[in-house]
């Protein structure tokens, strides 16, 4: 199968061994993986920080990027929740009627990481082996704007050679939340410091998550702590052998 | 507080709005580990209980569905059901009063309370008469009002404000709870243990003397019945009915929202309540009134339909879903901001996600510009509501009111200018590679371990409390472009 790879402004920037990662794992599977070059954001950013005018030359852009591709996929859970929920929803607001079914139809095409290996290539053994204990979060946006459901975990417990951790309280929220992290610094670190909390008793060496951006603000929490545990993209995990 | 007189839809005044933003307010709160301790524990109880009786329902789906459906399809005639209410109550002895605002609400009930000579009511627990900030009218008119509800007396007593809708002591534990008796309750025991029932039992013998005693009280009520002119509150603990069936005149103040056309539509919500307020299959106490009955309860009843900027937000066809909202408080006890901070971070009288939503509509936005921010948009609160209320788009949508709001100022906020130039330059391929190879300066700020431990404001929020990622000596891109050579 012909796939785009939608890899997101952080991933892109901050983040390219889960986009790396992305491309070995689907074309190791037998897959044709392309990178349209034009791709920039999402917008998730703008629209959630209430910028919804400056979001609209984003999902515009996205949606003429993303167009000519039948199967789209992104590593992370809350930009495809924005691209599915919110793109629409910006471009009815800008009275674009033509764009908004235009994104629509961009959206019923495009797949978070575990949906489209479930899902769409039927697949749960992804062929991976990784040596760790790991514990998995559950990121907000996969978990109750996809519906992901066990999608990840049933890819997890096929990886050889890991001891997968139950992650206490694993449904709340990291505190991450974009700009809220900036917005309400403080109530995001409350937040962060009891996902540590939980992350730490479990005893893993590694905290995996199908978002980039909740990883980096775990991550960035422990690695302050110099805690020992760091985090891991889902996509890293299931393309290791 | 002040009364803003335009028409045809007057916003809300009231106990609606904080003195200082939320992040500012919720700052202590945080520093109060014993208050965290207390927020975390009950409101971890409490979901434990919802989620087992929601658990025992199979068609606790198709249940959400029916109450959201209701409640739109109520919202959309409301007029018709107000009317009609109005009709039944007082076919049936009773006195409808309409009250455009909070300062409306206090200046009607206190002049019906001063008519029956009466200085002291109970009340019964009610949120619209805290949102009306009913309980300082009627002391600035020399009439003391003893709130009857447990959790309310202890707040009352305690000099303090509710923290939570269904359990306004959440932030209060045991012992504190026994402290505040001993001082403020006469005559209470001075053995007093922080034992509950011993506990329970000096409010009991508080508030017996004062059910007694009073000829007036004062309830709210969680629905109105259009069909019949009949009135409900729920509660657990029966002082509301004592309230409500001893003394000799019953005023109610109601929001108009509280109107459900038939009691067949209760049948949706009272399984819907119970579940998802205290985690019960029933509550324990339903009780229901209609107009008066010579000989059988009070003689006189009263009730006042209060606005208070609810047109105004049924004027907004996304908005007016923050009016379904049946205060359960299911969002408060999900939420992880809610859990963190309790309730009085929220300035308003409807903390937690709902009132992130309610109080900036009631006030309008820019009232209470801080609330729609005070979410990391999880969406646990719409997974956990009985009706529906899809507060994180309510948030979203709230967002970009606050944003077009300040597009009229002069001088555009930082925050403004960054955006835009975001924008701009997420808009471009060309303009965001660049901007990544710019980036890339920030190599130099994390030498040690891959790690960035400071930046600039107002990213320095970020790295007061974590490390930021040091940009990759390649792009994603860079690498696509180097090893599959440029184009897809």
């Amino acid at each position: 199968m012909r796939i785009a790879l939608f890899l997101t402004c952080l991933g892109d920037a901050l983040h390219p061994e889960v986009g790396r990662a992305t491309v070995t794992l689907l074309e190791r599977l037998g897959h044709e993986v392309v990178f349209p070059t034009d791709q920039t954001c999402c917008g998730q950013m703008h629209i959630n920080t209430g910028y919804q005018r400056e979001a609209l030359p984003l999902v515009r852009h996205h949606v003429a990027t993303f167009e000519p591709y039948d199967v789209i996929v992104a590593p992370s859970g809350s930009c495809v929740g924005c691209v599915r929920h919110q793109h629409a929803m910006v471009a009815r607001g800008a009275h674009d009627e033509r764009l908004a079914e235009r994104a629509d139809a961009v959206a019923g095409r495009t797949y978070e990481l575990s949906e489209l290996l479930v899902d769409v290539l039927g697949v749960e053994d992804v062929g991976a082996y990784y040596p760790h204990r790991v514990t998995y979060h559950p990121t907000c946006h996969s978990l109750r704007m996809l519906r992901v459901a066990d999608k990840p975990l049933r890819l997890l417990r096929h990886v050889r050679g890991m001891t997968l951790l139950e992650l206490p309280e694993s449904d709340q929220c990291c505190g991450f939340g974009g700009t809220f992290a900036l917005k309400n610094a403080d109530t995001s670190t409350a937040m962060l410091a009891d996902k540590m909390r939980n992350v730490l008793s479990t005893g893993a060496e590694v905290a995996t998550a199908g978002d980039a951006s909740c990883l980096m603000h775990i991550g960035g929490g422990l690695s302050r702590l110099r805690s020992g545990t760091r985090t891991v993209h889902l996509a890293e995990i299931l393309a290791s052998t | 507080m002040s009364t803003f007189l335009g028409i045809p839809a007057p916003r809300g005044v009231g106990h609606l709005r904080g003195d200082r933003s939320f992040p500012d307010a919720a700052r202590g709160a945080l520093a109060d580990s014993q208050l965290r301790r207390n927020l975390g524990h009950a409101t971890r109880v409490i979901r434990g209980k919802r989620a087992a009786v929601v658990g025992e329902l199979d068609d606790w789906e198709q249940l959400r569905l029916a109450g959201s459906a209701l409640k739109a399809a109520t919202m959309a005639r409301l007029d018709e059901h107000l009317e009609r209410l109005e009709q039944e109550v007082t076919a049936r002895g009773g006195t409808v009063h309409w009250a455009r605002d909070a300062n409306e609400a206090n200046a009607i009930v206190t002049r019906l309370v001063q008519e029956t000579g009466a200085s002291e009511v109970v009340k019964v627990k009610s949120m619209a008469t805290q949102e009306i900030g009913l309980n300082e009218a009627l002391e600035a008119a020399g009439i003391e009002a003893h709130e009857t509800d447990l959790a309310e007396l202890i707040v009352q007593l305690g000099g303090d404000l509710p923290s939570h809708i269904l359990v306004p002591a959440i932030h209060r534990n045991r012992a504190e709870i026994r402290e505040i008796f001993l001082r403020e309750m006469p005559g209470v025991d001075p053995e007093l243990t922080a034992e509950p029932r011993k506990l329970a039992m000096a409010a009991r013998a508080h508030l017996r003397e004062r059910f007694l005693r009073a000829k007036v009280a004062i309830s709210g009520a969680n629905f109105g019945v259009a069909d019949t002119g009949t009135l409900l509150v729920v509660e657990s603990e029966g002082n509301g009915r004592m309230c409500l069936t001893l003394p000799e005149t019953l005023i109610t103040v109601m929001g108009i929202e509280k109107v459900v056309p038939t009691w067949q539509d209760l049948e949706v919500f009272l399984q819907l309540l119970p579940r998802s307020s205290t985690g019960e299959r029933m509550n324990p106490y339903t009780s229901a009134w209609t107009g008066v009955t010579p000989g059988d309860g009070p003689q006189a009843f009263h009730l006042v339909l209060l606005d208070n900027g609810r047109t105004a937000v049924l004027g907004d066809d996304l908005g007016r879903s923050a009016l379904h909202c049946i205060k359960c408080s299911a969002c408060l006890n999900v939420c992880p901001v809610y859990e963190r901070t309790g309730g009085h971070a929220y300035g308003s009288v409807y903390p937690g996600p709902i009132g992130a939503v309610l109080s900036p509509q009631l006030t309008g936005v820019e009232d209470n510009a801080s609330l729609p921010y005070a979410s990391s948009l999880c969406g646990a609160c719409f997974d956990a509501c009985p009706v529906r209320i899809d507060i994180p788009s309510l948030l979203v949508k709230l967002r970009a009111q606050h944003v077009d709001e300040q597009r009229k100022r002069a001088v555009p906020s930082a925050e403004a200018i960054a955006m835009a130039a975001a924008s701009w330059v997420m808009s471009s391929p060309r303009r965001f590679a660049a901007a990544e190879k710019g980036s890339r300066a920030g190599r130099l700020l994390g030498r040690r371990a891959g790690r960035i431990r400071t930046l600039p404001p107002p990213l320095s929020a970020w790295t007061a409390s974590r490390d930021a990622p040091r940009p990759p000596s390649e792009t994603f891109r860079e690498w696509w472009a180097r090893e599959r050579g440029g184009d897809s």
